[in-house]
């Protein structure tokens, strides 16, 4: 089943795929990694990312602030996510993840015929360094090895750098826009 | 105060209609509601007047007007709140995307940036 949602006529892709681990622009070795289960595996290490994470960075509601806020936001989601995380020196400094746009569990586990929300978030000290693009392609890859093709997101309206970077990896803008905008990205597989 | 509520037809719209009403009980405020015409809501014009009469009666505030606003929603209840002696202008608050986001519509926008009253967002 997919809504109503604009996506662009071209496939985007092909890109790179988790793990991988790349020197960013300061020089740092970042590991980007796909836990096979994220309430498992990743969730603790980014419930610490999301507390050290600055308020004045959020987006539309998320990250919510305070431990116990994050964990219950991030086990409501996790679930049925498809998450990549990056790390450094073995500390989680940034997350990109998609949510399904369903409830249906069939659906969900066939992953190609629904919509798949996107949010990323990277830590204020390793902003600007290239990470958000390494993230943005390998979670972006993940999603296409599992059989994913349409993933929209909303970035808030006047938030250029983000739209600048969504807009350099294939997403074009639905023409839904208020105070957001949304944007969408269809994957080549 | 003289509060104006307008209610689309959504879930939300159900959920801002309850708080607004448990509100001008507690203090007393002069209510009115009006239902705007948005075509894609999950419930009609005429369920969304009909179920705002009927919470309105079960909460005693049968004196307070329901109308049905014809017309592009955002400016139709703009207008309506600049004809009348509103102190408030109350819609909801904006729904959640499947990750948590806030989002706020078109129509909400149209009303923030457009109306003459303070405007109340209800979460």
């Amino acid at each position: 089943m997919v809504g109503s949602r604009q996506y662009p006529d071209e496939p985007s892709g092909p890109f790179p795929s988790p793990p991988t681990t790349v020197e960013d622009r300061e020089g740092r070795s970042i590991e980007i990694r796909a836990p096979a289960a994220f309430a498992a595996d990743a969730l603790d290490d980014v419930v610490e990312m999301y507390v050290e994470f600055d308020p004045t960075d959020r987006a539309q509601g998320i990250p919510p602030t305070g431990e116990d806020r994050i964990r219950n936001w991030l086990e409501t989601i996790a679930e049925d996510s498809v998450t990549v995380v990056a790390f450094h020196d073995g500390d989680a400094i940034g997350h990109a993840m998609l949510v399904p746009d369903s409830d249906d569990p069939e659906a969900i586990a066939e992953k190609s015929g629904i919509e798949w929300e996107l949010a990323i978030f990277v830590l204020q000290a390793y902003q600007q360094a290239g990470i958000g693009t390494v993230l943005l392609e390998n979670l972006l890859g993940h999603a296409s090895d599992l059989g994913i093709r349409r993933v929209w997101l909303t970035v808030e309206r006047w938030n250029n750098p983000a739209i600048a970077l969504y807009e350099r990896v294939g997403f074009e803008s639905t023409g839904t826009e208020s105070f957001e905008q949304e944007m969408a990205i269809l994957l080549d597989n | 105060m003289n509060v104006l509520l307008g209610l689309g037809g959504s879930d939300e719209s159900v959920k801002t209609l309850r708080r607004t009403i448990d509100r001008t009980k507690e203090v007393g405020d002069d209510l009115t509601v009006v239902i705007v015409d948005k075509p894609e809501s999950k419930r009609s014009q005429d369920e969304t007047h009909d179920l705002a009469a009927e919470h309105l009666e079960e909460a005693g505030l049968d004196d307070a007007t329901v109308e049905k606003l014809e017309g592009d929603p955002g400016s139709a209840l703009v207008d309506y709140a600049e004809q009348g002696e509103f102190d408030e202008l109350v819609i909801g608050g904006g729904t959640l995307s499947p990750m948590g986001k806030i989002q706020l519509g078109p129509i909400t926008e149209f009303v923030l940036l457009n109306a003459p009253t303070t405007v109340k967002l209800v979460r």
